[in-house]
């Protein structure tokens, strides 16, 4: 139990190294109730902590990460009985002990094998597969400080993991002539169990990887940043895709938020129904009256670099902003690459987001020359096109990496870009020590511009708008 | 405590139709072990509110329902005092001084329980059901707070009342946003998923008699195939069932680009969603 202790504490240590927020009434929670449960059962010590210390979906995976590196010598229910696993323990030699080494290793037998497996659904086998085709093809060297992603790739390259797919898919179909709508089912259906053999080697070859190291070394190497703080320039697709599914609740949270804000906000005096409610009190203004307060809705035009490099930030800041939309009194939206064109219309109430994007990249007129950023060549088109609609009232946002290609910058239309609006506000997804190196303008711009932000991650970027939405800004009174 | 083990649970939930994975089970056993609330989230219609009703009825306790929407205030979720009881015996009562009478027309007589200040004073245990909690302001959610962690409403004109039996407490939310962290703290967190393909048949086959087993394989893949494209509203575990049902009605035996071009409807609700998945499925054959 001491041991246990432990490594649950370990454990703690490692979530919230990587940003998950566990509370110390979580901590005693998670436990408690780990006394309540059989310890040599793995799934149910796995849900357990998952119940009690993870509180947001959007923690499942650093969670994940963790518990497999600190628990995976905990025998899984099926493992329990298996004396090979059950005396082994974390020695890397554990996972030979099914097969004898002398045997001279048969790769076509493995792959065999792994195949029955994988069509009959067979966990055990695939277990016992997985764990030979990680100690025969891995090539796994001790002491190396990864995190396993190589060897991963590896062994499933080994592996053929494309031909294992079309064997799969031969033994299992039905009949010869599947239509278009079964292949796909059945294709579908092998992808899934393909995955469960990935998960497998994973598995196995963290073990492996926590016997040789330890475990607070490999749960370094394999942290990752939480949905929120992701780069967004750098961001894998089931990272984006992640963060696509975190953006309602995290603006709807933000629309809650602001609204109560507001509604503090008591006006100003209202003279005249005072002294009339005072007619009531013989004279007296016993009952002071009170404007309602206005709020005050930036009116807002967003413009956005949409060239290859920043369409996924632009993205972001489009979807955004435009969940956040009822904050602004008006929401226009223009996107750029070497020229301007308006997308507002693209954009409204009951339109698929993903569609509108599609929509951008095919209808908008935005390349001029050659497909590649020319941000003084948009500023000039986007001023003397739409630059006369601009008011005192209307905050600008530009979205962009202000990387120019080495054309000129002519950054004075931003300046009567500025004059003509309220502020203009500035959204850079680089990292503030890269502006200004290489064909980086920033600077140029920055001079003009009220405001520029360096936002590359979504919590920056909901900070951000957090703060637009503001009464009155401090950046914008200056103007 | 009315389990023996995490299986039990299982067991007990199977018994009546409701087919919990590992997750669910251990959650609901960690409940029952430690008192402790659990909230259950996750997209419309994995069966957040049915997990509720099916532990009400395993364990033979009835179920408190106190449903969540805009605007829902104290008086609608605690109690509230009878004010129009209280007026009548004031003036019934026109000779008593004051102060017997107010201090008469503050008691329970007078007190009309809401959902959650009655799963507190029932005097046998009960389930209670708090559903789609992400649909009050933030304020009101702390409402819950005090009953979530001492099981205990404070009344000011009464004092405090204690839960004289333990409650088993379920909030579900479909995350339209963030619930605080104070409420969270407080739970046991439970994601249900859209089931896999192994388990959403199994519910089919329960659900849905008479559903060949052929079937049943059929109509779990297309719905994990569904799932995987990218709609406005991805079919919901109910919506795979009544489609399960209207293919037995329809005594269709094998689903083909044509059946499912006919049926989509059922499962999607979006035409938007309909055209998307007939034209990824069925090659753009629908007419």
């Amino acid at each position: 139990m001491h041991e246990l202790i432990s490594v649950i504490t370990g454990f703690l240590d490692e979530l919230r190294e990587a940003g998950v927020p566990v509370s110390m009434v979580e901590a005693i929670d998670g436990m408690k109730a780990v006394e309540t449960i059989d310890l040599g059962d793995k799934i149910a010590l796995r849900e357990t902590l998952r119940a009690t210390l993870i509180k947001n979906i959007r923690h499942e995976r650093a969670f994940d990460t963790a518990f497999d590196v600190y628990f995976s010598n905990v025998p899984g229910p099926a493992e329990a009985d298996d004396p090979a696993s059950a005396d082994g323990g974390p020695s890397p030699a554990a996972g030979n002990e099914p097969f004898d080494p002398e045997i001279e290793f048969d790769l076509d037998g493995l792959i065999e094998a792994l195949l029955e497996a994988l069509a009959g659904m067979d966990g055990e086998s695939l277990r016992r597969g997985a764990r030979q085709a990680v100690e025969q093809l891995a090539g796994m060297e001790p002491g190396r400080p990864v995190g396993g992603t190589y060897y991963l790739y590896r062994t499933l390259r080994r592996l053929d993991l494309a031909q294992l797919e079309a064997d799969l898919i031969e033994a299992l179909m039905s009949e010869e002539d599947l239509s278009e709508f079964e292949r796909r089912l059945l294709k579908e259906d092998v992808e899934a169990r393909l995955e469960k053999l990935r998960e497998e080697i994973q598995e196995e070859i963290r073990r492996r990887l926590v016997a040789d190291r330890g475990r607070e070394a490999v749960a370094r190497t394999l942290r990752r940043p939480l949905v929120e703080d992701v780069d967004l320039m750098h961001a894998t697709t089931s990272e984006l895709a992640a963060m696509e599914a975190a953006i309602g609740p995290l603006t709807r949270k933000l629309a809650s938020r602001l609204a109560r804000r507001r509604r503090k906000r008591s006006g100003r005096l209202d003279f005249r129904r005072t002294v009339r409610r005072s007619l009531a009190t013989g004279g007296v203004p016993a009952d002071p009256q009170f404007r309602h307060p206005r709020p005050h809705r930036p009116e807002v035009w967003l413009l956005c670099d949409i060239s290859g490099s920043m369409a996924t930030f632009s993205r972001f800041t489009l979807q955004f902003t435009h969940a956040m939309s009822t904050q602004f009194s008006k929401l226009r939206s223009f996107a750029f690459v070497d020229t301007v064109d308006e997308v507002t219309e693209f954009f409204g109430p009951g339109i698929d987001f993903g569609s509108a994007i599609s929509r951008i990249t095919k209808e908008a007129e935005v390349v001029w020359l050659d497909g590649h950023s020319d941000y003084g060549n948009s500023l000039e088109t986007f001023y003397s096109r739409y630059g006369g609609q601009l008011t005192s009232r209307t905050t600008v946002l530009i979205s962009g990496d202000a990387r120019n290609n080495y054309r000129p910058p002519r950054e004075a239309v931003l300046g009567d870009i500025a004059k003509a609006a309220r502020a203009v506000l500035w959204l850079n997804p680089e990292p503030r020590s890269y502006w200004d190196t290489g064909d980086s303008a920033m600077s140029h711009y920055a001079k003009h511009s009220t405001s520029v932000h360096e936002v590359r991650t979504l919590r920056q970027l909901e900070e951000f708008i957090e703060n637009l939405t503001l009464p009155s800004t401090k950046t914008s009174q200056n103007v | 405590m009315e389990f023996d083990s995490p299986r039990a649970v299982t067991e007990a939930l199977t018994a009546t139709d409701y087919l919990p994975d590992e997750r669910i089970a251990q959650v609901v056993f960690l409940a029952d072990r430690l008192d402790k609330p659990v909230l259950v989230e996750g997209p419309a219609g994995v069966g957040k509110t049915e997990l509720a009703k099916a532990v009400a009825a395993i364990t033979g306790r009835s179920l408190i329902r106190l449903q969540c929407y805009e605007g829902l205030d104290e008086a609608k979720a605690l109690y509230e005092w009878n004010y129009k009881k209280q007026l009548l015996r004031i003036q019934s009562e026109v000779d008593h001084d004051w102060d017997s009478i107010s201090h008469d027309i503050f008691s329970e007589d007078f007190l009309l329980t809401r959902p959650l200040l009655e799963a507190i004073r029932s005097p046998d245990p009960v389930v209670l059901l708090i559903d789609e909690i992400d649909r009050v302001e933030v304020e009101t959610e702390a409402l819950l707070l005090e009953i979530l962690s001492d099981f205990q409403v404070s009344i000011p004109e009464l004092g405090t009342m204690y839960a004289t039996t333990q409650p088993m407490v379920f909030l579900t939310s479909n995350n339209t946003r963030e619930l605080s962290e104070a409420l969270k703290r407080r739970c046991l967190f439970l994601h249900i998923d859209y089931p896999d393909v192994e388990r959403e048949k199994e519910i089919l086959t329960a659900k849905v008699p008479g559903l060949s087993d052929h079937l049943a394989d059929q109509v779990a893949k297309v719905a994990r195939s569904i799932r995987g494209l990218d709609l406005k509203k991805a079919p919901s575990v109910s919506e795979t069932i009544d489609w399960a049902r209207t293919l037995l009605a329809l005594s269709v035996e094998d689903v083909d680009e044509d059946v499912l071009g006919d049926t989509l409807h059922v499962l999607l609700k979006y035409q938007t969603d309909i055209e998307r998945a007939a034209k990824e499925l069925t090659s753009g054959k629908q007419d």
